[in-house]
């Protein structure tokens, strides 16, 4: 074991998984040199060589098209597209070919790429380096969606995803990055170091995909949420004084369903968090999987609580990430329903 | 400086010729056949920049061979790709009128622009890899992938390799070097150059081939595949089959009525070569020579294949409310099996009672494998696909929430 901030976990996945499968290759807008504009990739090229790990033209259908070539060629790419608000012109490819490639051809051809890319606010980045954009990936068949919420999380998960025979959805909340954000942003920012999930195993340990985990026990409301939301509703549930169960989703597709309705059937109560847009967002369809699993359970309507249906504002941050403040108050009302 | 300006207008291209009116393709420049030199493969792109506006050319109007592109083939071969065009045409016409009677939703023939298939796949050598688009089928023709399965999978029968899933001739072989067609167009041509860097990346000798219509050049996907393929000179050979039609949007529209689709090459310092797609051995030498090319580390091609689409886009096309009938009788390159043809009976290679027989027997195989087919079933008759294999397949292992969509299918 040792502790490391989520960028060091997934820049170890990469080396642990290039350094076992020759097959596997690394590249995107500034991923080769300078290592990526977040470091994931740091020290890749100068271990594995420039056709191994490299520098993309700023293309991003090209490095997704690039890619799906590379894996029906028989490679395993694992790609990072810089900010998650720049995969719109990579979405034909990642939609149209990608996700489709296995069924269209009857396995004739394949897709095992991993497409990573940063997502979510917290960092002042405005509506061009913040979005959450998982729901438009869950909607689509043939893809996996991955959120990771801590380092431990990030190297395990990014191993089974590279692992995994589809192309998978890899989204880094980089918020998250060199250490957990429970939402309070005018409290000093912590790191990894002090918290247990930053201590990563060394090797090849996967986390495997379509597992959810409890992150906080509790018998009085289930909260689901991923990524940086995961501490926000630790937090809010620490002040609001209720015994929230807390599951960190990990997957979102493969979405592990048992782990969801096993605690809302003990809860009977039940808050969605996330920070993407409300409409059509990915709490829809957790508050219709959890009406149509676990109805007669409910003791109060669900709640949703996410990111207002406008674009990621710059100056107003604060006011639209769904914070600790109001993850709180639908606690306090769905105990109260 | 003055501030005076008159109002502004919108260009938008126009065909020479529409329904009503007399073809007129007295603009097309053709350069003589044999005018065009075959440079070495190892050529500087730069230092051939003329090839993207002339035409390579090796059959003259009299049958002859002319010029150094010549000579690659032999006449046994010849009459081998003149029989794989024929199967070809007589293919499409059958299935065509297969997709009439109902047996099929759709089909997508050749006409005219067998030779660009045809021809290119003999220059091919296994384990390559093409990305075609749906008006390639000449590259399994000629590559001698069975036609029986080739009609299964257009009639969505149980011996479809696609288990229905995947619209009519929209084939998938990995043996054959074809790879799975999307029917979203220009995709595929960026995929082609991601293919061939992952040859190069493997340290392997296999290239990879892409394939475009002239409409779908407009595609960002083209500009990616040439970024792509100029930045890590991959051993790719990208095929652009002008066949003047985009559905009913003649060329002009994607093209502008500037320079030519090769030309595009010249930006990315790509090798780019225009050719008489309407003549097989011409189309066969540019591939030869871009492939090669390709295997032997020299970087990427560009060909523009000059034909014309005789025929309708698809089945569900009508062009003759958009060009004139008589359009296609008077493209100026000809047909490429009537060209064939004449050069072999020109040197004594072929005649036009074995044609003729050549075209019977043809016709009696595709029939014979057409009954075969049927015998299995048709789109929605005899023995189709299980609706089972429409959640089979999404992913390697089924997820449980697809299990649980099948159980409440009923499959």
């Amino acid at each position: 074991m040792a502790s490391m901030t989520m960028i060091e976990a997934i820049r170890e996945a990469h080396d642990v998984a290039m350094a076992a499968d020759d097959r596997v290759v690394v590249f995107g807008e500034d991923v080769g040199f300078f290592g990526g504009v977040f470091r994931c990739t740091a020290g890749l090229q100068a271990k594995y060589g420039k056709s191994r790990c490299f520098d993309t033209p700023i293309n991003e259908s090209g490095i997704v098209g690039t890619a799906i070539g590379m894996a029906a060629y028989g490679l395993k790419p694992v790609i990072e597209i810089q900010f998650a608000d720049y995969v719109y012109p990579a979405y034909d490819q990642i939609v149209s070919e990608a996700a489709r490639l296995r069924h269209r051809s009857n396995a004739d051809f394949t897709c095992p790429i991993v497409i990573r890319m940063p997502t979510g606010g917290g960092i002042f980045g405005g509506q061009t380096h913040s979005q959450s954009p998982e729901a438009l990936f869950t909607h689509v068949s043939g893809l996996k969606v991955v959120v990771p919420s801590n380092p431990r999380d990030a190297k395990g998960l990014l191993l089974a995803s590279i692992e995994d025979p589809d192309p998978v959805i890899f989204l880094e909340p980089k918020r998250l990055y060199n250490g957990p954000f429970d939402g309070y942003h005018d409290r000093p920012v912590t790191s990894w170091k002090k918290h247990p999930k930053g201590e990563v195993p060394e090797g090849n340990e996967i986390a495997p995909l379509g597992k959810a985990s409890i992150t906080r026990e509790g018998s009085d409301v289930t909260v689901l949420a991923y990524g940086t939301m995961v501490y926000v509703a630790e937090a809010a549930a620490e002040a609001a004084g209720i015994d929230a169960e807390v599951i960190d989703l990990r997957t979102l597709l493969p979405l592990d369903l048992d782990t969801i309705t096993a605690s809302v059937e003990k809860t009977g109560r039940c808050v969605i968090v996330h920070e993407a847009t409300r409409t059509s967002g990915f709490g829809a369809e957790l508050m219709s999987l959890v009406q149509e699993s676990c109805f007669y359970h409910l003791e109060a309507p669900m709640i949703r609580v996410t990111g207002w249906d406008t674009p990621y504002p710059h100056a107003q941050e604060w006011e639209y990430f769904p914070g600790p403040a109001r993850v709180g108050e639908a606690l306090k009302k769905v105990m109260e329903g | 400086m003055s501030d005076d300006f008159p109002p502004l207008s919108l260009n938008v291209p126009e065909p020479g010729c529409r329904p009503g009116s007399t073809p007129d393709f007295s603009d097309f420049e053709i350069p003589r056949a044999g005018a065009v030199k075959r440079p070495p493969t190892d050529v500087e792109p730069d230092s051939i920049r003329d090839m993207a506006f002339s035409i390579v050319r090796v059959l003259n109007k009299d049958g002859e061979t002319v010029g150094d592109w010549a000579g690659a083939l032999s006449a046994e071969e010849l009459r081998e790709g003149l029989r794989h065009m024929l199967t070809l045409r007589t293919f499409d016409a059958r299935m065509l009128n297969a997709q009439r009677q109902g047996k099929t939703s759709f089909y997508m023939q050749h006409l005219g622009e067998e030779a660009v298939s045809c021809a290119f796949s003999r220059a091919l050598r296994p384990g390559d890899m093409n990305f075609p688009t749906y008006r390639q089928a000449g590259l399994l023709i000629a590559g001698g992938y069975p036609m029986l399965t080739m009609m299964n999978q257009i009639y969505s029968n149980a011996d479809d390799p696609l288990h229905g899933r995947q619209l009519p001739i929209m084939y998938s072989s990995k043996e054959h070097g074809f790879f799975s067609i999307s029917g979203n167009l220009g995709t595929q041509f960026v995929q082609s150059v991601g293919w061939a860097m992952a040859s190069a990346i493997s340290g392997d000798t296999k290239i990879a081939t892409g394939w475009i219509g002239d409409g779908s050049t407009a595609e960002s996907d083209f500009h990616s595949a040439m970024v792509f393929a100029s930045t890590y000179d991959a051993p790719v050979v990208l095929n652009i089959v002008n066949n003047q039609w985009a559905i009913s949007t003649f060329q002009g529209i994607a093209r502008g009525e500037v320079g030519t689709f090769a030309a595009r090459g010249h930006g990315f310092g790509i090798a780019s070569i225009r050719v008489d797609g309407n003549d097989y051995l011409a189309v066969h030498a540019v591939a030869q020579w871009a492939t090669e090319r390709a295997r032997r580390g020299h970087g990427p091609t560009l060909i523009e294949h000059v034909t014309y689409r005789a025929g309708g886009h698809s089945t569900s096309d009508d062009p003759s409310a958009y060009r004139s009938k008589r359009e296609a009788a008077a493209w100026p390159l000809g047909d490429p099996i009537e060209r064939l043809k004449k050069h072999l009976i020109t040197i004594g290679e072929w005649s036009d009672e074995r044609h003729k027989q050549a075209e019977a027997e043809i016709l009696d195989e595709v029939i014979a494998t057409q009954k075969q087919a049927e015998a299995i079933g048709t789109l929605g008759g005899g023995k189709t696909p299980s609706p089972r294999d429409m959640f089979e397949g999404v992913y390697e292992t089924m997820p449980p929430h697809l299990i649980r969509q099948r159980q409440e299918a009923g499959y």
